[in-house]
């Protein structure tokens, strides 16, 4: 019936037309904010959205808790938003779950012991890398001198090399 | 030596083929249980089938109990129920918890299906289930005497799963708990 009536309207009086739009436009973006968490102090908001992406999602591998939507997620991003509300700090927070899912849960894995190598190993090659581009390099600037001080050196070879080059130039003219 | 140094990229892709062909063996699905050697978490929730009663850890009685996580809607629950009940039938107390279901779709499951559980734990929302770190159902865990975790097993238990990962340790622990 109100389907009816607004397609109506529109149909009489292109102004109201665009009202309605705008109208219909705004109502749907209402239904979505309600669709979302809500909390008593806005400054939880942000500090939830990062959680939800860090966490991981226990049932499904390769997905954190803010984008699945199994029924354990749903729990779990009810479960964060709970002890947001009761205080807890974000490293609170991810011990709480972790103590109960195991580190899996965490996408951030923590260092230690069994994660060390995780964590160093970027750097560790980085470091090789320089230092084997930098030993590279050094080795081709020591070719490179190697073979200046050659030429500059060699005085006789210069002039044999002149003396055959003009040759060569008078015996082509 | 110059030329042996020439064998090390060699040698550390040779490591690195050897350590990726055993991962892939590795199942990503098996995860880590954080609550194995740990005491069983702390709840008070309802008995699935009387409301009035409030049960705690303390109704494991100090005794060597497998807790099965089940629910109505879980598929793999009917697979493992004639299982838990011919265990049951040998004389292994199992402590149901009955996780995010209807009381009466439950209790009615039970009496259907037949009731292997000392008692049922009422869980519907999930709090107890969110505390021990279930993820789905079935999942059961072995606790023992002392109301310490020794096992999870996440998915169903059958015959083969009892042979293989639960009775040894169910026998040896009854044994403890039986010694003087």
């Amino acid at each position: 019936m109100r389907h009816k009536l607004i397609a109506l309207a529109m149909l009489v009086s292109p102004s109201l037309k665009r009202a309605i739009l705008l109208l219909l436009l705004l109502s749907s973006a209402v239904m979505a904010v309600e669709d979302v968490v809500s909390f008593s102090d806005e400054s939880l908001r942000p500090r939830y959205q990062q959680l939800l992406e860090e966490l991981r999602c226990p049932k499904c591998q390769n997905q954190n808790l803010a984008d699945s939507n199994s029924a354990i997620s749903q729990d779990l991003r009810a479960e964060v938003q709970r002890l947001l509300e009761r205080d807890l700090s974000d490293d609170e927070i991810k011990e709480y779950l972790k103590n109960r899912y195991s580190e899996f849960i965490l996408y951030r894995p923590q260092v230690n012991r069994a994660t060390w190598f995780l964590w160093a190993a970027p750097i560790a090659l980085l470091v090789l890398g320089g230092l084997i581009l930098l030993g590279l390099s050094r080795r081709q600037k020591h070719r490179h001198s190697e073979k200046a001080g050659t030429t500059m050196r060699s005085d006789d070879q210069q002039q044999r090399l002149e003396a055959l080059l003009g040759s060569q130039k008078r015996g082509s003219e | 030596m110059n030329r042996l140094t020439l064998f090390i990229p060699f040698a550390l892709c040779l490591a690195l083929g050897t350590f990726l062909f055993f991962s892939l063996d590795k199942d990503p699905l098996d995860l880590p249980s954080a609550l194995v050697g740990e005491p069983f978490p702390e709840f008070v929730l309802e008995d699935l089938s009387d409301p009035q009663r409030q049960l705690s850890s303390d109704d494991f009685d100090g005794q060597v109990v497998l807790v099965n996580v089940w629910a109505t809607w879980c598929f793999a629950c009917r697979i493992e129920h004639p299982w838990l009940n011919s265990l049951a039938a040998e004389g292994v107390k199992i402590i149901g918890l009955n996780y995010k279901d209807y009381r009466e779709l439950a209790q009615a499951w039970l009496q259907e299906r037949g009731d292997p559980y000392q008692f049922s734990i009422f869980d519907p929302r999930g709090t107890l289930g969110i505390d021990l770190g279930v993820y789905g159902a079935p999942e059961t865990y072995l606790v023992d005497a002392e109301g310490i975790i020794r096992h999870r097993r996440v998915g169903v238990v059958d015959e083969r799963v009892w042979n293989e990962e639960f009775r040894d340790l169910y026998k040896q622990l009854m044994d403890a708990a039986n010694a003087p």
